[in-house]
C-alpha cells in the first residue's frame, strides 16, 4: 500500500463545453474554455510551481510563483489568473521564469524562521517541496523576520504571536505562515464560515483567527478545509506532528452521518495518522467536517471492548469469555427461547452504522436462521415515514437526488432539517450555492443557523410550532393550487389528473388556507404565502428534509405532502429539483434497502410477495415465513407482555436513542437473552446478557449507502483489534445455529444481494473499484447507476397525489406541560454521543443545554446555566438552562448527544400513524428550577455503574 | 472628553450608530468612522454586533478593522498629533520635527502621554506637501512646522 496521490490542478475546473487548443512547453493541450493556463498545463502533464493556488479554492494571483511567458504578449502574468486562448504559445520554464521564482521564493523563505536548509515542521509541506522545485539553494537575506522571532534585538518583539495549540486537532504557527490566504479562502469558499481573516497589512499582515481570539473561541468549527488547504506547515494537524507524515493511504467512506464523505485513511503501517477528505468522492468533493477529518480516534479509546463478555442475570458482573464459548453461548439460548416460547420469541435489530454486507446478513440471521420476521432497525425510529412516504408518492423509498444536484438549483427550501450540525459537508456546498444567488425558505421551529449566518440569509423562515408540518405544508399547497402556480403540463403527463383534481379540491378548502392555519401553526400567514409563491415559481426548486418532518406522529404524512407540492409545481426529474430526505447516519439508507424492516426484503420488496420470496427460499434452502414481523416498539411491548425473549442488537443503543426510556429497558429486562454487539458498553449493554465487541469502519471491507443513495466502499486499513470484523461475528452464529455460512469476503455478499434484488443487481465491487460509486438502482438498464430518479416517468409509473389531512398530536399542552419540547443535534457531537464523546470533541459540547426562550425563562425564574427539571407526562430529567430567542416562546429545544441528560426519559409513545417513528420532536413539558438530577438519573446512574462491572478489573475510576 | 464607556453601554450605543449607516451601500467603513467618533475608538465588544447586524463574521469585520491604521483599537490621548512622514515632509526635515516633538512629549509614535493628553502618530502623506514638513493636530492643517509651531502645539497639548 502506498500513499494516494492526489493531482493539484491549481485552479477549479471549467464547464464550459466550448474547448481551445494551446502549446504549453511544446505540448499541445485542448481544454474547455475558461480553463487557466495552470490548469491546462497539469492536465497536459506540465507541473507550473505555485504557492497561493489549488484547485479546491478561485484562483487569487498573489504569491507571484507561477509566472510563465506568452509568446505575442509582455511581461510574465501569473498563470492561475490567465485563461488559456486558442492559439496561445505558453512557455513555463525559461531563464527569466526561473530567477523570478527563485528571487520571489527567497524572499518568502527570508519570513520564515528556520529557512531553506532545515526542513521546517514536517519538511514535507508544498512550500518545503516548492523550495526544491525552483531550484532555491542559498538565501541572502536573514531569517529574523520580525513575525517570527520572539525577541528582536534582546528586546521583546511584540509582533510575535505564539504558537495556537488551543484546536485539540491541529496547531496554527504564525511563525511559518507566508499569508497566501489559502486558508482564508478555503474558510470562505468551500466551509462557509468566515472564521479567518487577514489582520493589517504589508509586513504586519497576518491569519488570524475571528477578531484575533485563539482558533477554539473564534467562529471556527474545526472542519479541517484550512489545514488542508495550507502550503506550509502554519496549519497542521498534532498528530502529523507527534508521529510524522503518513506513508500509505487507502480511500474509505466515513461513518458518521448520512453524507457518506470519501476520506483518505492515511497511515503509518496500521495507525492512523489522519482522515483526510478526498477530492474524488462525489458525495463531499474534497470537504469535511470536524468529526470525519477529526473525530475517529474513539476506534483506539480504551472504553472499547475487545473480548466477548457473558453474564447470567443482568445484575451479575461481565464475565469475559473466548469468542467460542460466546457464540455457542448465544445459540443455546436462542434454540431454548425458541423450543421454550416459539419461533417467533427472537429477533435481531440490524445497524445503520455497520456496512450494507452486515445489515443483509443480520436480517438473513432471523428470517433465514431464527425462522421468522422480527427485524427491525433504527431508521424506525428516524426515516420509516420516509420510505412509506416516498414509496406511496413516487414508488421508491429514497431521495431523488445527487448532491451535485445542488449547484443547480435556484430556491431551496429545508424543512425539519438543520444541516449545518447535522450534515455539515451537504451545507457547506449548500451555502456556497446560496452564496451564489440560490433563494432559500426555512420552515422549522427554532432559528437554525441556516437560517442566518454570515452571508446566508433565508427569504422565508417559517417558525412553526412544532406537530403542524402537515397543516403549514397543506397551506402552501392550498396557495399553489388557488393561485394556480402550478405546472398543469407536469401533472397532466407524470400524474393521474383525476387524483390531481380530487387533490386540488382537497387543498382549496378553506380551512387549508394560509389564514386559517395560521390559527394553530403561529406562522403569518403572508409568510406561508410567499413561501409557496416563491417555491412554486422559484426556477428549479428543490426540498431537503430532516428527522424535523418524519418524527412525528403524522411524520408520513409530511413527507407525502411534501412529495405532493414537489409534483404540483413540477419539480422532480431533473437537476437541480426533487425531495431529498437528509439521512441520519452513514448507512441508514443502506440498512432500510438491505431488507431492513419486518415486512420488507431488501430492496423494498413485501415479504407476502411469492415471486421475491421464492427467490430466497430457493437461495436460502428454507421456508420463510410470509407474515410481517414485530417492530421495534412491538418487540418491547411484547417483551413486557412475556411473550419476547431474545434479542441479537447490532450496533444500536436503543435504550437511548428510542423513546420512553423507561418502557425500553423495561422490556430489556423482561428478555432473557440479550445479545449487545458494539464498539462500547453502551446504555443498553446495562441490560444485556451477551456482549459481543464490535469492530469499526476502519476495520472492515463493505459498503455504505449514502443519503443520495450513493454505494461506496469501505476498506479495511487495520486488522480488527476485537478479532473479527462484525460480519464474521453475524456469520459465526449462523453457524453455531446450524447454518452452514461460508462468506469468505463481503464481496461475496455483496453478489448475493446483486443477485437477488433488482436494484442491486449491477452492483459488485470490480464496478465500485472502477467508478468509486455509483448510486442505485444500479442494473442493466442504468449500468452506471441513477444520479437522478424520475426522469420521464415516476417509478410507480403515474405520481400519486394523497390528500393530506391535518390531524393535530395527541400530546397536547396544557396547564401542567404549558411548553412543546422538540430536541436535535450539534455538529461536534453524533447521536447518542458513544464515539463522538470518546474523543477530543467534547470541547466544543460537554454537555446537553435546555434552549429556552428569554420570556419562558423569566416567567419561571430561570438564568442561564441554571439547573432546571423538565418534566413530560412520560417522565422527568435535569439539565442546564441557555436562553436564547432561537426558540419561539412556548418552545423548548435540547440535544440528546449525553446520556446522563437522557432526553429520551421524557419523550413519550405517540408516534406516526404510518410506521411507528416515534414523536421525538413534540413533547409536551413543563420546566422549572431544580437542584440537581432527577431520581430516574440518579437510580440509573447507580444501574450503569452496576452493569457495567468486568469480573477480574477494577471498576475505571471515572 | 471622550469618556470611557463601561462595558455594558457599547452594544446599545453601537447599534445606534449602526442603525444610522446601515442603509447604506458598503455600511461598513461609514459605520466603523461613526463608532470611532462615537466612542473615539472602535471597541472590541462592538465586532460581534456589527457582525450580527451586516451579516458578517466577527472575523471579517476585525479584518477590515485593523486593515485601517486609522481605527483604532482603544482610546486616543485628549489630543492626537499627527505628524507627516512621507516623502516630501521627509526632504523637508520632518525627521528632525519628530525627533524633537518626541523627545518633549517623552513619548514615541504610536504612545499616549502618561497624563492621557496627547497620542502621537506618524501619518504618510496630509496633501499638503507644499507647506512641508506639515501636522495635523485634533484635525487641524499645519503647515512648515518649525520651532515656533511646535510651541504652539505643546500650549494646546498642556492645556
Amino acid at each position: 500500500m502506498s500513499l494516494v496521490h492526489e493531482i493539484d490542478y491549481g485552479t477549479p475546473a471549467s464547464l464550459s463545453e466550448k474547448t481551445v487548443t494551446l502549446t504549453v512547453d511544446g505540448k499541445q493541450i485542448t481544454v474547455p474554455e475558461g480553463t487557466s493556463i495552470m490548469r491546462a498545463a497539469m492536465d497536459g502533464g506540465v507541473e507550473i510551481p505555485k504557492l497561493c493556488a489549488t484547485d479546491m479554492l478561485d484562483s487569487y494571483g498573489s504569491c507571484r510563483i507561477c509566472l510563465v511567458e506568452i509568446e505575442g504578449r509582455g511581461g510574465t502574468p501569473a498563470s492561475c489568473t490567465t485563461p488559456a486562448m486558442e492559439g496561445m504559445v505558453v512557455h513555463t520554464q525559461t531563464e527569466r521564469l526561473q530567477a523570478i521564482r527563485k528571487g520571489v521564493m527567497e524572499l518568502y523563505v527570508s519570513d520564515h524562521p528556520i529557512g531553506h536548509d532545515i526542513e521546517a515542521g514536517t519538511g514535507a509541506s508544498e512550500f518545503d517541496k516548492t523550495i526544491k522545485q525552483v531550484g532555491l539553494t542559498e538565501v541572502r537575506y536573514d531569517m529574523h523576520g520580525r513575525n517570527h522571532v520572539i525577541a528582536q534585538n534582546g528586546a521583546i518583539n511584540p509582533d510575535f504571536v505564539e504558537k495556537d495549540e488551543s484546536n485539540p486537532y491541529f496547531t496554527f504557527d504564525s511563525s511559518q505562515c507566508i499569508v497566501c490566504s489559502r486558508c482564508v479562502r478555503a474558510c470562505e469558499e468551500v466551509q462557509g464560515t468566515f472564521a479567518l481573516t487577514i489582520e493589517g497589512r504589508g509586513f504586519e499582515a497576518r491569519v488570524r483567527s475571528g477578531a484575533a481570539e485563539p482558533f477554539l473561541e473564534s467562529e471556527c468549527v474545526s472542519c479541517g478545509a484550512c489545514v488542508q488547504a495550507c502550503p506550509t506547515d502554519a496549519l497542521r494537524e498534532k498528530s502529523v506532528l507527534e508521529k510524522g507524515m503518513p506513508t500509505s493511504s487507502e480511500i474509505t467512506t466515513c461513518a458518521y452521518c448520512g453524507v457518506g464523505c470519501s476520506f483518505k485513511a492515511e497511515m503509518q503501517g496500521e495507525e492512523v495518522i489522519r482522515m483526510v477528505p478526498y477530492k474524488d468522492g462525489k458525495a463531499n468533493r474534497g470537504h469535511s467536517c470536524v468529526k470525519g477529518r477529526f473525530a475517529w480516534t474513539y476506534a483506539t479509546h480504551r472504553d472499547r471492548i475487545l473480548n466477548p463478555m457473558v453474564r447470567e442475570k443482568i445484575s451479575d458482573p461481565w464475565r469475559e469469555v473466548s469468542w467460542d464459548e460466546a457464540i455457542s453461548h448465544i445459540a443455546n439460548e436462542f434454540r431454548r427461547i425458541q423450543d421454550k416460547y416459539g419461533r417467533s420469541s427472537i429477533g435481531g435489530i440490524t445497524s445503520s452504522r455497520c456496512t450494507n454486507e452486515e445489515t443483509f446478513l443480520v436480517q438473513k440471521l432471523v428470517r433465514q436462521v431464527m425462522g421468522n420476521n422480527n427485524v427491525d432497525t433504527c431508521a424506525r425510529v428516524c426515516h420509516s415515514p420516509t420510505g412509506y412516504g416516498l414509496k406511496s408518492t413516487f414508488g421508491t423509498s429514497a431521495g431523488t437526488q445527487d448532491f451535485d444536484s445542488v449547484e443547480h438549483t435556484d430556491t431551496v427550501l429545508i424543512i425539519g432539517a438543520n444541516p449545518t450540525d447535522g450534515h455539515p459537508v451537504f451545507a457547506s456546498r449548500l451555502k456556497k450555492r446560496l452564496r451564489q444567488g440560490a433563494r432559500l425558505i426555512v420552515i422549522d421551529p427554532r432559528r437554525t443557523d441556516i437560517v442566518r449566518s454570515p452571508h446566508i440569509q433565508a427569504d422565508y423562515h417559517l417558525p412553526l410550532r412544532p406537530g403542524t408540518n402537515v397543516a403549514v405544508i397543506t397551506a402552501m399547497a392550498h396557495v399553489i393550487v388557488t393561485e394556480g402556480l402550478f405546472n398543469e403540463q407536469f401533472i397532466r403527463e407524470r400524474c393521474d389528473w383525476s387524483e390531481f383534481e380530487d387533490y386540488a379540491e382537497f387543498v382549496s378548502e378553506k380551512r387549508h388556507s394560509p389564514e386559517e392555519v395560521e390559527k394553530l401553526s403561529g406562522v403569518p400567514a403572508d409568510l406561508i404565502r410567499n413561501a409557496a409563491r416563491l417555491y412554486a415559481r422559484g426556477g428549479n426548486s428543490a426540498i431537503y428534509y430532516g428527522l424535523g418532518v418524519t418524527e412525528h406522529s403524522q411524520g408520513s404524512t409530511t413527507v407525502i405532502a411534501i412529495a405532493n407540492i414537489a409534483m404540483l409545481t413540477g419539480n422532480i426529474g431533473r437537476p437541480g429539483v426533487g425531495v431529498n430526505p437528509l439521512r441520519g447516519q452513514n448507512n441508514v439508507q443502506g440498512s432500510c434497502d438491505m431488507g431492513s424492516f419486518p415486512h420488507e426484503f431488501p430492496g423494498y420488496r413485501h415479504i407476502s410477495d411469492d415471486a421475491t420470496r421464492s427467490v430466497y427460499e430457493s437461495l436460502w434452502g428454507v421456508t420463510l415465513d410470509e407474515e410481517p414481523g414485530l417492530r421495534i416498539p412491538n418487540m418491547l411491548d411484547a417483551a413486557v407482555d412475556g411473550s419476547f425473549k431474545g434479542l441479537y442488537v447490532q450496533g444500536e443503543d436503543i435504550l437511548q436513542s428510542d423513546p420512553n426510556t423507561q418502557h425500553v429497558a423495561a422490556g430489556l429486562e423482561a428478555m432473557e437473552c440479550v445479545v449487545v454487539h458494539d464498539l462500547f458498553l453502551n446504555e443498553t449493554a446495562n441490560y444485556a446478557h451477551v456482549f459481543l465487541p464490535g469492530s469499526t469502519f476502519l476495520e472492515k471491507d463493505g459498503t455504505f449507502t449514502n443519503s443520495e443513495r450513493r454505494i461506496n466502499r469501505v476498506r479495511k486499513v487495520m486488522a480488527p483489534k476485537n478479532g473479527y470484523a462484525d460480519w464474521e461475528i453475524t456469520q459465526l452464529m449462523a453457524r453455531a445455529m446450524g447454518f452452514d455460512w461460508n462468506y469468505t469476503h463481503p464481496t461475496e455478499i455483496m453478489d448475493e444481494i446483486a443477485a437477488t434484488t433488482p436494484s442491486f443487481a449491477g452492483v459488485n465491487y470490480d464496478l465500485l473499484e472502477r467508478e468509486g460509486s455509483v448510486q442505485w438502482p444500479c442494473n442493466e438498464k442504468a449500468p452506471l447507476g441513477t444520479p437522478v430518479m424520475h426522469i420521464g416517468g415516476f417509478v410507480r409509473g403515474k405520481g400519486k397525489l394523497i390528500r393530506t389531512e391535518y390531524v393535530a398530536t395527541d400530546e397536547k399542552t396544557g396547564p401542567r406541560f404549558p411548553l412543546l419540547l422538540t430536541t436535535g443535534r450539534i455538529l461536534s457531537q453524533y447521536n447518542v454521543g458513544a464515539q463522538t464523546r470518546r474523543t477530543e470533541n467534547v470541547h466544543w459540547h460537554e454537555e446537553d443545554r435546555l434552549e429556552i426562550h428569554p420570556h419562558d425563562a423569566e416567567d419561571r425564574g430561570i438564568r442561564d446555566g441554571d439547573w432546571v427539571r423538565i418534566k413530560s407526562r412520560a417522565g422527568e430529567t435535569t439539565l442546564r438552562a441557555l436562553i436564547t430567542d432561537r426558540v419561539a416562546t412556548g418552545v423548548v429545544y435540547t440535544t440528546f448527544h449525553h446520556p446522563d441528560t437522557q432526553a429520551n426519559v421524557v419523550t413519550t409513545d405517540y408516534s406516526d400513524w404510518a410506521t411507528n417513528c416515534p414523536e421525538y420532536k413534540v413533547t409536551a413539558v413543563q420546566v422549572g428550577p431544580s437542584n440537581g438530577p432527577s431520581d430516574w438519573q440518579e437510580e440509573y446512574d447507580a444501574l450503569a455503574r452496576r452493569n457495567r462491572r468486568i469480573s477480574g478489573r477494577l471498576e475505571a475510576a471515572e | 472628553m471622550t469618556v470611557q464607556p463601561t462595558r455594558t453601554d457599547i452594544p446599545a450605543r453601537t447599534a445606534a450608530v449602526i442603525s444610522e449607516y446601515r442603509g447604506l451601500e458598503g455600511p461598513l467603513l461609514p459605520i466603523l468612522h461613526g463608532l470611532q467618533e462615537e466612542f473615539g475608538y472602535v471597541p472590541q465588544e462592538s465586532y460581534q454586533v456589527i457582525a450580527d447586524t451586516l451579516n458578517l463574521s466577527r472575523a471579517e469585520v476585525f479584518g477590515v478593522v485593523s486593515f485601517y491604521h486609522d481605527f483604532r483599537k482603544a482610546p486616543a490621548g485628549r489630543h492626537v498629533l499627527k505628524l507627516c512622514q512621507a516623502e516630501a515632509c521627509q526632504s523637508m526635515g520632518s525627521d528632525k520635527v519628530a525627533a524633537k516633538i518626541k523627545q518633549l512629549l517623552g513619548i514615541d509614535f504610536h504612545e499616549t502621554a502618561s497624563d492621557g493628553s496627547v497620542t502621537l502618530e506618524p501619518v504618510y502623506c496630509l496633501g499638503l506637501c507644499a507647506c512641508s514638513p506639515s501636522a495635523m493636530l485634533d484635525g487641524e492643517l499645519i503647515g512648515r512646522v518649525g520651532d515656533d509651531e511646535i510651541g504652539e502645539m505643546l500650549e494646546v497639548i498642556r492645556t
